[in-house]
């Protein structure tokens, strides 16, 4: 039913003739580019498309979605991306999903379409650099086509909204030439892309592609699909991840109607977190999820705890500032690392005029997705389907083989649209418990964690208690800043070796490093059973608020405008290198650091509002944030009156959804600051459900997010999806000390203010 | 667990009269329905597991969050809260039920594809469900009427949630004037 036709030799991009004589283009890399096109490589069926772009003979136009969207908006954008190269109607352009792209190479995975990770500010980079030429190569095959039919050579033909146009006018639709399209040979070098002046869908403002589904309920998340006959699992969890079952008495579960079984599952203790259950647990199996969740309740288990049972939070704490305390400078023994050290920090004390320590303490955080883990799995002998939302299919493909030792072609992986990422999605401890359960019971499942195991196992975000201090010599200039950090490392565990533990905490180019002349910072290696694991803006989440507080207090001190303060930091316009690559722009961050400023009227509102004001600013892999929060303090009430950010991520693809990102991610780490904190008693966690774990409510968030954008169209995009929330939460801080004096340098942050009012 | 589906327009004239079932009579998006299952089964698995109307969301065990809000009687409830015993005689509505009988977006929900009031789009539902519930009581809400929504969302897609709902309340007014 389709015919691999032409295939370059050099093998950049694939040109398929697809069913009924579609064009379709997809870009294999470098491992398959000469291996034979697997079976239902075109098939016909939208998760089976397998491909970038299919432009069909009715015009209409399908493009595939590599990059999971756990509300990140890539669905949109990374299409949006091919379809401009394409010049294709964006009105009849319609989104599928991809699932995971993976063939058979000698036993080993071979990923199709590259790139397959979302939320972690990579897939438009990614995308800017190879999806483009998927576009670039259909527009063309269309062009070369286009002048077959239209009698005048492709040079002189454009191509405008899934058309090929003739200088005369004469005009012939995509549709029309799919056919033909498929016969041509492509080019032995890639087209080139277009030139930015002709972009027509790139940085103009598009909704989501899936937002008419989204608001009829019609689009389908995880569990809403349903593997005919599957079973429903449910599962109890040790409260410790290191603890195991003591004993369990099921009688009156399996009594439940509806139940099947019980099923009991242990982690490996050879497998790295996030491949293997995440704590012992007992899976109740039944027919439909209420049998299931009763039959959970009837579960008579007694677990035991392991080393992690004597942990708490408020104990790790004390270690922490007892190593901080300590007067040992960093032991640079490893884990324990010395991360920079410029200048010479203790002779430049000598100079000093002045001085100014401060601590700071952050929480442990739950990642509280709003879709509670969950997987659907069915595993036949030589094929495992699964549907999995994640942020890493080819993670999930990993945690599926080697728990079937099935071939990589025999494992399919659907990843339809996530409820949330974050980060946890990184992780496939449900994956491999889904398998588990799917084969033990011999019956496809439908697995869900409910709201109060998902809040109480998951690869928390450490606490943190950062220390900084600073000289400050004779004419007000920071002379010397030391920052030492005491937190148990997220990568513990993880394959990662002791010398890098610090890189999930610490940044070696965070402000103020490379603006001050003597810097240095410590990382204090915290040793903790706990479970830990990759949360969204980490490590600059933390860090962030350290520093970015730090400067006001430093301000503060100095009697100065916290804005004067923050711009003498950072000096003049000019490019800082940065360790381990790249360039820190002070000019572009100078920039957005204005831009809030003007918009909150920072120089004629800091001193006379009855409110506060705070601001804020950070950079993360060359993207720029600056936040000013405005707040009001009417006895115990704080509002959050206004809050303005300024972003500048280089090119913006689309507008729309770059300020969604932008305002969610402010609204999130806001309201995170203000309430959010996990706390370990006996190592448990002491938080259940959204009661507990409160996410703001709307009354306690801003009515508005005024999101400003710097066009930055000569730069390359960068990805944006965490962006702004590094700024958010310091400016909030800056600006609560202002409105009440009180500095909060312990979060969740109402609780704070509370306790000092 | 088994359901019966009667077609909403069965001509009385033609059906002989039943005996008498077991089981619970609810009406769901105007269909009638027939629940013989267990009558303490919450509602949220009787749309998600039985009628498979999955867009009215899990989001825990007390229905927090708001990703399980239906409208019964118009008012927004939590439907893992709702046993089916207590639902006869009290039209429910999903979201699936709030576009017209065409197929056409009503204004709220076009409202929130306007305003791109979505982030990874679970909670949007209950978003949805409860600011129908508001605009009922409200035909043109205020900043503080908006703030008592119980929703929670992670995405942070509450100031444009926020801008929808008054997009959507000036389309209804201009509708009926
Ligand atoms: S849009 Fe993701 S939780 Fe609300």
């Amino acid at each position: 039913m389709s015919e691999q036709i032409a295939l370059s030799r050099r093998g950049f991009l694939k040109v398929l003739a697809g069913a009924a004589g579609a064009l379709v283009v997809g870009v294999p890399f470098a491992a398959m580019a000469d291996a034979p096109i697997p079976p239902g490589f075109l098939g016909d069926t939208l998760y089976g498309m397998g491909t970038y772009v299919r432009i069909d003979t009715d015009g209409n136009v399908v493009i595939g979605a590599r990059d999971p969207d756990t509300g990140t908006g890539v669905a949109t954008s990374l299409p949006r991306i091919i379809a401009d190269e394409l010049d294709a109607d964006w009105s009849r352009v319609s989104v599928v999903s991809l699932g995971l792209g993976v063939t058979n190479n000698n036993g080993a995975p071979s990923w199709t379409y590259g790139h397959q990770l979302g939320g972690t500010g990579s897939s438009i980079p990614a995308a800017w650099n190879d999806l483009r030429q998927a576009g670039a190569l259909a527009r063309w095959l269309l062009l070369q086509a286009g002048a077959q039919t239209l009698g005048v050579s492709a040079d002189r033909l454009r191509c405008e909204k899934g058309m090929v146009i003739a200088p005369d006018g004469r005009r012939v639709g995509y549709g029309a030439l799919a056919t033909a399209a498929a016969q041509i040979s492509p080019p032995k070098n890639p087209p080139a892309p277009k030139t930015p002046d002709r972009y027509t869908l790139i940085g103009q403002p598009a909704g989501d592609v899936d937002a008419r589904r989204i608001v009829a309920g019609q689009t389908p998340y995880t569990l809403d699909h349903h593997f005919g006959d599957a079973v429903v699992a449910v599962l109890a969890h040790c409260p410790w991840r290191d603890g195991q079952l003591k004993s369990i008495d099921t009688t009156a579960t399996l009594a439940v109607k509806g139940v099947q079984k019980v099923v009991q599952l242990k982690p490996d203790p050879k497998r790295p977190p996030g491949q293997t259950p995440i704590a012992p647990a007992v899976a109740v199996v039944a027919d439909s999820t209420w049998a299931a969740l009763q039959g959970r309740r009837q579960l008579k288990i007694e677990w035991q705890p392991g080393p992690s049972g004597s942990e708490s939070s408020a104990a790790l704490e004390q270690q922490a500032a007892a190593l901080l305390d300590s007067k040992a400078s960093a032991d640079k023994t490893p884990p324990t690392t010395r991360v920079r050290d410029d200048g010479d920090v203790d002779k430049a004390g000598k100079h000093a005029a002045r001085r100014l320590e401060a601590t700071y303490h952050q929480p442990w955080l739950a990642h509280a997705t709003a879709e509670t883990m969950c997987c659907m799995a069915r595993i036949d002998k030589d094929h495992a389907h699964l549907i999995v939302p994640t942020q890493a299919p080819q993670r999930a493909w990993a945690v599926v083989q080697s728990l079937t030792g099935l071939t990589p072609d025999q494992i399919e992986i659907n990843v339809p649209r996530v409820g949330g990422g974050y980060g946890r999605r990184l992780d496939h401890d449900y994956v491999a418990e889904a398998v588990i359960v799917a084969k033990s019971v011999n019956k496809p499942v439908r697995l869900l964690w409910t709201r109060d195991e998902d809040m109480s196992h998951d690869w928390y975000r450490p606490a943190s208690t950062h220390r900084i201090s600073a000289v400050i010599d004779h004419h007000r200039h920071v002379i010397a800043w030391d920052q030492k950090l005491a937190s148990a490392s997220a990568l513990v565990g993880r394959g990662v070796p002791d010398d890098r533990l610090w890189t999930s905490e610490l940044e070696a180019g965070q402000i103020p490093a490379g603006l001050v002349p003597n810097y240095r910072s410590d990382w204090y290696n915290l040793a903790s059973a706990l479970p830990r694991g990759p949360h969204r803006g980490m490590p600059q989440l933390t860090n962030a608020f350290a520093v970015e507080s730090f400067i006001d207090e430093l301000a503060h001190l100095l009697r100065e405008n916290p804005l004067d303060t923050k711009l003498r930091l950072l000096g003049e316009a000019r490019q800082v290198p940065l360790q381990g690559g790249g360039t820190l722009d002070i000019g572009r961050l100078r920039n957005v650091l204005s831009l809030v400023a003007d918009r909150i009227d920072w120089k004629q509102n800091w001193l006379r509002s009855v409110n506060g004001l705070g601001i804020a600013c950070w950079h993360i892999g060359g993207a720029y944030v600056a936040h000013a929060v405005e707040v009001s303090l009417k006895g115990n009430t704080l509002g959050i009156e206004r809050a303005v950010c300024a972003v500048d991520v280089g090119r913006v693809i689309n507008p729309k959804g770059l300020e969604g990102q932008i305002a969610g991610a402010t609204l999130d780490a806001l309201g995170t600051a203000l309430n959010l904190a996990i706390t370990f008693k006996n190592g448990q966690p002491q938080q259940h459900d959204w009661k507990d774990y409160p996410l703001a409510s709307m009354a306690q968030l801003p009515d508005d997010v005024e999101v400003i954008t710097v066009p930055g169209d000569n730069r390359p995009p960068t990805g944006a999806s965490f962006l702004a929330m590094p700024s958010a939460a310091p400016a909030l801080a800056n600006a609560v000390f202002r409105v009440s004096a009180v500095r909060v340098r312990r979060l969740p942050l109402m609780k704070e203010l509370l306790r000092l009012l | 667990m088994l359901q019966a589906h009667v077609p909403p327009h069965a001509d009385p004239g033609n059906v002989t009269p039943e005996p008498a079932r077991a089981g619970i009579d609810v009406q769901i998006n105007g269909e009638h329905f027939h629940h013989t299952g267990d009558p303490d089964m919450p509602l949220l698995w009787y749309l998600r597991d039985v009628l498979k109307l999955d867009g009215t969301r899990y989001g825990g065990e007390h229905g927090e969050g708001g990703a399980d809000l239906v409208l019964v009687n118009g008012k927004a409830r939590s439907a893992i809260t709702l046993p089916m015993h207590k639902l006869t005689g009290h039209p429910i509505t999903t979201v699936e039920g709030l576009a017209q009988a065409d197929g056409s977006l009503h204004p709220l929900q076009q409202a929130f594809v306007d305003e791109d009031a979505i982030g990874c789009g679970y909670c949007t539902s209950g978003w949805l469900i409860a600011s129908m519930d508001l605009l009922h009581r409200h035909r043109d809400p205020s900043d503080s009427d908006i703030d008592t929504l119980p929703n929670l969302c992670r995405c942070g897609c509450q100031t444009r949630v926020r801008r929808a709902i008054k997009r959507a309340a000036a389309a209804m007014k201009g509708a009926k004037a």
